[in-house]
Order: structure tokens, then sequence, then C-alpha cells
């Protein structure tokens, strides 16, 4: 009883904090100084269309490693926790509808993944978008056949290239161009060209191959092996 | 948009409802993806400008007039890392569910005395 009326009340207090949000909710109708300096300098600096990747990649770029950083402890701590599941893995076998369609879906899935994260700085998508889709792949593969082995050194051996890649990439910036993480490493290019931006493509690729083999590998312990 | 921000409100208060509520280990969990869903499509409509359009330059959008023509690429980003954080918590918080399972074999929260006070 008391603890229904805690939680009405807890519910009721959210309520009021989120109140003043909505009664006073203004739309802008401008964009502000920092988002407008964002979009200039992607444009006349980075010669990347997408705007969003400008400010992951290049402005926030420190961030992304943080964040690179936490997915990989998120792997660790799922792998540490699920160690030896190995007599409780249940094996049955697929559909042949599913097995069937996934022999010629997963390539098809994998080159997906692949298009978007090294056309992450041209389209919407990026280095985290195409990794998920490439280890959702891997995932329809495991789905369909009970016998598939994946190889986790394999998986963690790319990982850990990908990572050591992206820092040295970082640092390459710091040495030869102003700053860490900085993208005037390799040329700029042509606005629009797939070989453009300098080094965002080859920064968001790493991501892509980083996020993709780790998802894959939590995918991998969870199905207990 | 005032409409996808009270939508994200809702969201998050249904989420917290969920987490308070609930018994069952594997619905907490949701309660917590349905509120930080919500706090994405918070973030996402404050970061909206009327009648503006994705930040992406190609057709759409002018390169000479790109600024008064895209919305705030800021939060979009802020998002994108946000959804990456809350899929490594998910994953986290159920794979610590499958471990409780094995040791006391319920997953109800009424059975995980230890932190009760």
């Amino acid at each position: 009883m008391i603890k229904n009326v805690a939680v009405i009340l807890s519910v009721i207090g959210l309520v009021v904090i989120f109140l003043p949000v909505i009664s006073g909710f203004q739309e802008r109708e401008d964009l502000n100084e920092l988002g407008a300096d964002y979009v200039q300098g992607s444009i006349n600096e980075l010669e990347t269309p997408n705007v969003v990747t400008s400010v992951i990649v290049t402005y926030r770029g420190l961030d992304t490693l943080g964040e690179v950083t936490v997915l990989f402890l998120a792997t660790v701590g799922v792998g540490l926790l699920l160690k030896g599941n190995k007599e409780d893995m249940i094996k049955i076998s697929s559909l042949e509808l599913l097995e069937t369609t996934s022999s010629v879906l997963v390539a098809l899935i994998m080159i997906l993944g692949i298009y978007i994260f090294t056309h992450g700085h041209l389209s919407p998508g990026g280095g985290f978008q195409g990794g998920v889709i490439v280890a959702s792949g891997f995932l329809l593969l495991m789905l369909s056949n009970v016998n598939a082995r994946i190889s986790q050194s394999i998986m963690h051996f790319v990982e850990s290239f990908s990572g050591v890649a992206y820092v040295a990439v970082g640092v390459a910036g710091l040495v030869l161009t102003v700053g860490f993480l900085n993208p005037g490493v390799l040329p700029f290019g042509k606005f629009g060209d797939l070989f453009s931006s300098g080094a965002i493509p080859v920064i968001y690729s790493l991501i892509g191959l980083k996020v993709g083999s780790e998802l894959t590998s939590i995918l991998v312990t969870m199905r207990g092996e | 948009m005032i409409s996808t921000l009270i939508l994200g409100i809702a969201l998050l208060i249904i989420g917290f409802y969920a987490m308070l509520t609930r018994k069952n280990l594997i619905k907490i969990v949701i309660g917590f993806s349905i509120a930080d869903t919500g706090t994405h499509i918070i973030i996402v409509s404050l970061g909206y400008l009327r009648g503006k359009t994705a930040p992406i330059i190609d057709g759409a959008v002018s390169m000479v007039n790109a600024v008064s023509e895209v919305v705030d690429p800021v939060p979009s980003a802020l998002v994108l890392t946000a959804i990456v954080i809350g899929l490594a918590v998910t994953a986290v918080m159920l794979s610590f569910i499958v471990e409780m399972y094995k040791k006391n074999k319920s997953l109800s929260i009424d059975d995980y005395q230890e932190l009760k006070w």
C-alpha cells in the first residue's frame, strides 16, 4: 500500500518536473551559433556533406572515442559474466525456409552494412549504424545454422586492430596537423566524392569494423560458446 | 515539435512507471528501454527547427544557404551516442539477469532481498 502511494507520488513528481518543459516550449526558427558554426565548418573546412558525421568524428571526436570505449567495456563485461555457459546451449534446427533465404541474404546484408559505413560522410548512416547491420547479418547466420562457428579470436583481432588504428589516426593528426583526431592527415578532395573529407571515412570505417565485431562477439557469447 | 516532445515525455514516464511497478527483471529492463527511447525523442525534438530538413548537404539543401535550411546537428549527434550507450547498458543488464537466474532460479525481484532495507 505504502509502496503504491510512493510510486504514484514519484510519477506525479516526474509530471510536475516536465510540465514547465512543455508549457515553456517555443519552437526555434534559426540555428544557434554553435550549430551554424558546425554547418559552415563542415562545408568550408571539412568538405563533408553529412554534418552529423563531421560533428561526431571531428568536432566531438574525443566523445566518440569514449563511446567506443564504453561499448568495448560492455563487450568485456558480457563476456566475463556469461563465461562458460556451454552446457546451457540449446540446439534447435532451424526451418528450411530460414536456411534457404539466409544463404542469399547474409552476404547482401553484410554488403549493405559495409556500404553504409564507408559512405557515412556522404549519406545518412555511418560507422555505428553500418556496424550494427553487419552484426545483424552474423545474427541471421547464427539463427539459420546451429552449427555455424564464428571464430571469437578473429572477432577480437578485428576489434583490437580497428581500435588501435583509430587511435593511431588520431595521434597522426596530433603530429602532422593541429590536433588529436584532426582529419587533415589525408587530402580533403572534392566535395561529395567517396574519397574526400580527409580521414573522416577512414575513421568511420574503423568504427564500423569495431562496432560490428564487438556486437558479433556479444552475440556469440550470449549464444553460449 | 511540441507533439513529439509530449510523446517523448510520456514514454519517459511510462518507462519509469514500468521500472517501479513490475516484478519481472526482464520487464524492468524493457521499462528502462522505453524510458531511454523517450529521452532520445525529447532531445531530438528540442533540436528541431520549423520547416527545415536533415543536416546533410545534397540535392535538397543548397551549399550557400545551408545554415538557414537545416535543423540543429548537435542533438542528432548526441542521440547517436546515447543510443549506443543504451545498447551497451542493456546488454550488460541482460547478462546480469542471466547470471542471477542461474544462481536463484527466479526472475522475480521479490526473491532478491540482499539490498532491501
